[in-house]
C-alpha cells in the first residue's frame, strides 16, 4: 500500500511540471497584453508602455519567464495579481472556500439522486421508469449550464419566487467571513435567519452544478449495475434466498460501484470547470469565475496560478478515489 | 387548541422576522456589475473600481455637481486663479471629518497637509508613499498633470498653491476627477509607522457619504453611512453593492426586489423592463461618442473627398435602429450634446449613396476601391455591437463600389495594432472623464495623440492650433468659441464618421428615489432615498 501511494506520487511530480509548462504555455500563446488592456482607448506612450512591461517582468524571453515562475513554484510563491497586486495565493484562498461550498453540496446533490435512480433503473430494466432516467439523463447531460441556469432562476425565483435569485447571503444579513464557508459563517453570526438565508442561496446553484454529474452518476451505475446483476455470484445469491433488497444493495452494490467513483473523481475536476459557468450566473464569489475574470484581462499570475491550484486539487481527488478502490472492494489491494 | 398555539407562534415567528427585515429598511442594494481593481481611485480606471471607492468614500477639492459635467466647490470651498493661468490658490473647507475605522480614529480634521500629501504621492517619485502597492498613476499620468505641476505649497492649513509649469484650461475638471480623490495624511502616517503603509489602498479613509465596512472579493461590499458627513449624513444608513456579473440575472434580482438599482442593462431587456409595474426605468444621453476613423496617413484616406464620400455612404438611422437598437442617437460631432460648446449649427453629411458615389469618382475612383473596416471584439456603452455596425457599413459602402473586408483582434491586440496605425479603417469610441470638450478633441484628434489615442492619425493644424489655444484660454465664452470652430472644421475634414451617442439606461425599483443618472457613467447614492 504505502509503496503504491509513494508510486502514484513519484508519477504526481512529472504531472506537475508538465502542468505549469502548459498553462504558462497557453496563457502566453494567447494573443494581448495586460498593459494594452490597462489603457484601453485611452492608449499609451510607448515609453511608459516598455516602462510597466518591465515592472512586471514582461520584457524578458518567455524561456527566463517561465525559468522564473518555476523558481517562483518552488519557493511556494505564486506571485502577485498584475490587476489587484494582491498574491494569488491569498486571492485564491478566500475564494476557494465558496467553490468548495458548492462543489460539495453539488456532488451530494448528484450523487443522492443519481445512485438511487441507477440502481433502480437497472433493477426494472426496460420499464417506464427506466426509459425516463435514461432519457432525462441525456437531456441532463447535453444541458447547456447557462440556459439551464437562467431558466431556474425565472421559474423558481422570480416566478414562484421560493429561492432567492443569486449570491451567498441576503444583503440584509451583515456577518464576517471568518472561514468563507457561508453555512459555518451563517450559523455562528448571531442575526436570525442567517444560516435559513444561506441555505436558500446554496440549494439553486447546487441543482445546476450538480447536473451534469447527476446525468453522468446515474448513467454510469445502471451500467455498472446491469453488468453486476448478470454475474453468477449475484444468481448465486439469489438462489440461496438473500432478500432482493441484500442482493442488490449489498453483493451487487458493492461492485458496481467501482467505475462509479471513478466517475465521481473524474466529475471533480467537471464540477471545477462547470463552476466556472454557474458561479458567473449565480453571481457566486469562487475561483472559477477569478480565473476567467484573469484570462479576460490577461493576468497572467493569477491564471497559472490559479490553474495549478486547482489542477493539483483534481489530482489529489483522484490519487484519494484510487486509494478508495481498496477500500470499496478488498479483492483490489495495492499491494504489488 | 394545539394547532391554533401553534399557528400563533409561527405567526408571531414571522412577525418578528419581518420586523427584524423593516428595521434595515434604509438598507439600498445596488446589483453592481464587477468586483473593483482595488480602493484607491488613483491606480486605476475603470467605472467598476470609482462606483466602490472614489464615489462612495472619498471626496475631491472640486467635484462635478450630481447629474451634470458642471463642477462645483468639493473640499475646497472656493480657488482663485492667477492672471497668468498658471497659479491656483485653493482655499480648503474647515471641519471636515475623516471616517473612523477599526484601525484609525482621527485626531483631526481635514487640512492642507492631505492635499499635498494625495498629490504629492502620485508626482514625487522619491514619495515615501509612491511605490506603495505598485504605484501606476495611471490617471494622473495621462491626463498630463505628472508634466504639468510644478509644485504644490502648502500655505497655511487651510490653503493651498498649485504652480503649474504652463497655463491650463481644464486643470480644475481633471482635479475633480476620481484619481484625485483626497486621502488621509494622518493615517497615513500612522500606517507606515505600524509597518502596514498598504492598508491605505486595502481599507480606505476617506472623507466621503460612506464608510466602507466589508469586501468580498466577487460577492458583496457594504458601507455604512458617514454621520458627521460634511454635506450632512446620506438618507440611506446602510448600502450594499451586491455584485452580479450577468445583465439577465441583475435583471432577475431587481424584479425580485433583491435588488434597488441595476446598471448596464440588456438592450434586449429594455422594452420588458419599461413594461414592469415595479420598476421605473431612468434614461439619460451618454457622455460618449462611436465613430468610424479613417487612417488619415494611409491612401486614399488621406483624400478629404474620399472621407467625405465615405461619410455620406453611411445609413446612420439604419445602425442606431439595428445595432443600439433605438437607444442611441445620431452624433455628428465628436463631443456629445451634453458636453459645454457642443456646436449644434454644425451639418452632417445626409445619408445619399448617388451623391457619394459622385464625390469618389472626383476624388479619382469611380469604381471604388477594396479596404478593410476594424470591428472590437468587445461590446462597450457607445457601441453594443461592433461585428454589426462592420456589417452595415460594408453592405452601404458596397453600394459606392467600396468593397470592405471586416478584420477583428483579441481586445488588446486591437488596441495595440490600431495604435500603431494597422489599420485602414476601424471602430472605436470614447467615454468622458471629465466633461471638459479637451478630453475629447485633444485627447483623441489632437497632433500630439497621434500613435496613442488619435486612431485616425489626423493632424491637422488649423484644427490642432484651435485646440491649443482653448487649452491655455481660462475664458470659457472665448473657449467655447475655439471649440466650436474646431468642430466645423473637423466636420469638413472628416477624420472619423461619427456615428453615435448612447443613451444611457438605469432601471430600479419605483421606491427608490433621488437617484440621479451621471452623466460620467458612474452610481452615486448620496442623496438617494428608499421610500
Amino acid at each position: 500500500m504505502i509503496k503504491f501511494l509513494l508510486r502514484r506520487i513519484a508519477m504526481i511530480i512529472p504531472t506537475f511540471i508538465g502542468m505549469t509548462l502548459l498553462t504558462f504555455a497557453l496563457i502566453h500563446l494567447v494573443p494581448g497584453d495586460p498593459v494594452e488592456l490597462i489603457a484601453g482607448e485611452r492608449g499609451i506612450t510607448p515609453e511608459r508602455h516598455a516602462l510597466l512591461r518591465a515592472e512586471l517582468g514582461l520584457d524578458k524571453p518567455l524561456i527566463v519567464q517561465y525559468g522564473n515562475y518555476v523558481w517562483d513554484i518552488s519557493h511556494g510563491n505564486l506571485g502577485k495579481s498584475i490587476i489587484t497586486k494582491q498574491p494569488v495565493f491569498k486571492e485564491f484562498i478566500t475564494l476557494f472556500p465558496a467553490t468548495m461550498e458548492l462543489s460539495f453540496f453539488a456532488m451530494i446533490f448528484a450523487i443522492t439522486l443519481g445512485l438511487p435512480a441507477g440502481i433502480i433503473a437497472s433493477v426494472k430494466r426496460g420499464s417506464f421508469f427506466d426509459h425516463s432516467v435514461m432519457g432525462l439523463s441525456l437531456a441532463g447531460y447535453s444541458m447547456p449550464i447557462f440556459w439551464w441556469g437562467l431558466l431556474m432562476i425565472l421559474f423558481f425565483s422570480v416566478f414562484l419566487g421560493w429561492t432567492p435569485v443569486s449570491g451567498r447571503l441576503s444583503a440584509l444579513f451583515w456577518i464576517d467571513a471568518d472561514t468563507g464557508f457561508m453555512l459555518i459563517d451563517s450559523l455562528k453570526s448571531d442575526e436570525k435567519g442567517t444560516f435559513v438565508s444561506a441555505v436558500r442561496h446554496l440549494i439553486l446553484p447546487s441543482i445546476v452544478l450538480g447536473t451534469i454529474p447527476l446525468a453522468v452518476i446515474a448513467r454510469m451505475t445502471r451500467s455498472a449495475m446491469l453488468e453486476v446483476l448478470t454475474e453468477d455470484y449475484v444468481r448465486t445469491a439469489r438462489a440461496k434466498g438473500l432478500a432482493p433488497f441484500r442482493v442488490i444493495m449489498i453483493h451487487a452494490l458493492r461492485n458496481a460501484l467501482i467505475p462509479v467513483i471513478t466517475v465521481i473523481g473524474l466529475q471533480t475536476g467537471v464540477l471545477l470547470a462547470g463552476a466556472i459557468l454557474t458561479e458567473t450566473i449565480f453571481a457566486w464569489p469562487g475561483v472559477g469565475k477569478w480565473i476567467v475574470e484573469s484570462i479576460n484581462r490577461r493576468d497572467y499570475p493569477a491564471v497559472q496560478g490559479g490553474i495549478l491550484l486547482i489542477s493539483s486539487l483534481v489530482i489529489l481527488v483522484n490519487l484519494g478515489v484510487d486509494m478508495l478502490y481498496g477500500v470499496v472492494n478488498p479483492r483490489i489491494r495495492h499491494n504489488k | 387548541m394545539k394547532r391554533l398555539k401553534l399557528l400563533m407562534m409561527l405567526c408571531a415567528i414571522v412577525a418578528i422576522s419581518l420586523a427584524g427585515v423593516n428595521a434595515d429598511a434604509k438598507t439600498c442594494v445596488f446589483c453592481s456589475e464587477g468586483s473593483p481593481e482595488g480602493f484607491n481611485p488613483a491606480f486605476y480606471t475603470a467605472g467598476t473600481t470609482f462606483d466602490a471607492s472614489s464615489r462612495p468614500i472619498f471626496d475631491r477639492l472640486v467635484l462635478f455637481e450630481l447629474g451634470t459635467t458642471k463642477t462645483i466647490p468639493g473640499l475646497a470651498e472656493k480657488w482663485t486663479i492667477s492672471p497668468d493661468g498658471k497659479t491656483y490658490t485653493f482655499h480648503l473647507r474647515k471641519g471636515v471629518k475623516f471616517h473612523t475605522k477599526s484601525n484609525y480614529t482621527p485626531t483631526r480634521d481635514f487640512n492642507a497637509d492631505d492635499v499635498v500629501f494625495t498629490f504629492e504621492r502620485q508626482r514625487d517619485k522619491n514619495h515615501p508613499y509612491h511605490k506603495v502597492s505598485g504605484g501606476n498613476y495611471e490617471y494622473f499620468i495621462s491626463t498630463g498633470m505628472a508634466a504639468l505641476i510644478q509644485s504644490i505649497e502648502k500655505k497655511d492649513d487651510y490653503t493651498v498653491v498649485f504652480n503649474l509649469l504652463k497655463p491650463d484650461a481644464p486643470f480644475i475638471a481633471n482635479i475633480a476627477m476620481d484619481f484625485a480623490s483626497i486621502f488621509s495624511a494622518e493615517y497615513a502616517d500612522k500606517m507606515m509607522k505600524a509597518g502596514t503603509p498598504q492598508e491605505v489602498d486595502l481599507n480606505p479613509v476617506g472623507t466621503g457619504p460612506y464608510v466602507l465596512v466589508q469586501y468580498q472579493k466577487d460577492s458583496i461590499i457594504r458601507y455604512e453611512s458617514h454621520k458627521q458627513y460634511w454635506r450632512g449624513p446620506a438618507k440611506i444608513d446602510k448600502l450594499v453593492y451586491s455584485i452580479t456579473p450577468d445583465a439577465s440575472v441583475r435583471y432577475a434580482k431587481l424584479k425580485a426586489g433583491e435588488c434597488h438599482v441595476m446598471p448596464y442593462p440588456n438592450p434586449a431587456d429594455l422594452a420588458q423592463m419599461a413594461k414592469e409595474k415595479d420598476i421605473k426605468l431612468m434614461q439619460m444621453e451618454g457622455l460618449n461618442v462611436g465613430y468610424l476613423a479613417f487612417n488619415t496617413e494611409k491612401k486614399p484616406f488621406d483624400n478629404v473627398k474620399v472621407r467625405q464620400a465615405l461619410s455620406m455612404a453611411v445609413n446612420k438611422q439604419a445602425i442606431i435602429d439595428a445595432v443600439f437598437q433605438g437607444a442611441g442617437k445620431i452624433a455628428k460631432n465628436p463631443i456629445p450634446p451634453t458636453i459645454w460648446s457642443y456646436n449644434d449649427k454644425v451639418k452632417d453629411y445626409s445619408y445619399d449613396p448617388v451623391a457619394a458615389k459622385k464625390l469618389l469618382a472626383e476624388a479619382g475612383f469611380p469604381n471604388g476601391f477594396e479596404t478593410d473596416i476594424w470591428a472590437m471584439p468587445v461590446q462597450r456603452p457607445y457601441n453594443p455591437n461592433a461585428r454589426r455596425m462592420a456589417e452595415i457599413i460594408q453592405a452601404d459602402w458596397d453600394k459606392i463600389g467600396v468593397k470592405a473586408k471586416i478584420v477583428t483582434y483579441e481586445w488588446g491586440e486591437y488596441l495595440k495594432r490600431s495604435k500603431e496605425g494597422e489599420h485602414q479603417t476601424l471602430l472605436l469610441g470614447w467615454t468622458g472623464d471629465n466633461g471638459d470638450p479637451d478630453n475629447f478633441l485633444a485627447v483623441l484628434l489632437g497632433c500630439d495623440a497621434v500613435g496613442s489615442a488619435n486612431r485616425a492619425r489626423w493632424c491637422y493644424k488649423p484644427f490642432d492650433d484651435l485646440l491649443k489655444q482653448a487649452k491655455i484660454t481660462s475664458d470659457v465664452a472665448e473657449r467655447t468659441r475655439l471649440y466650436e470652430k474646431a468642430q466645423v472644421i473637423f466636420k469638413e475634414q472628416a477624420p472619423w464618421i461619427t456615428i453615435a451617442h448612447s443613451v444611457v439606461f438605469k432601471p430600479m425599483r419605483n421606491e427608490v428615489v433621488n437617484f440621479k443618472i451621471d452623466p460620467f457613467g458612474g452610481h452615486v447614492f448620496y442623496g438617494v432615498d428608499i421610500k
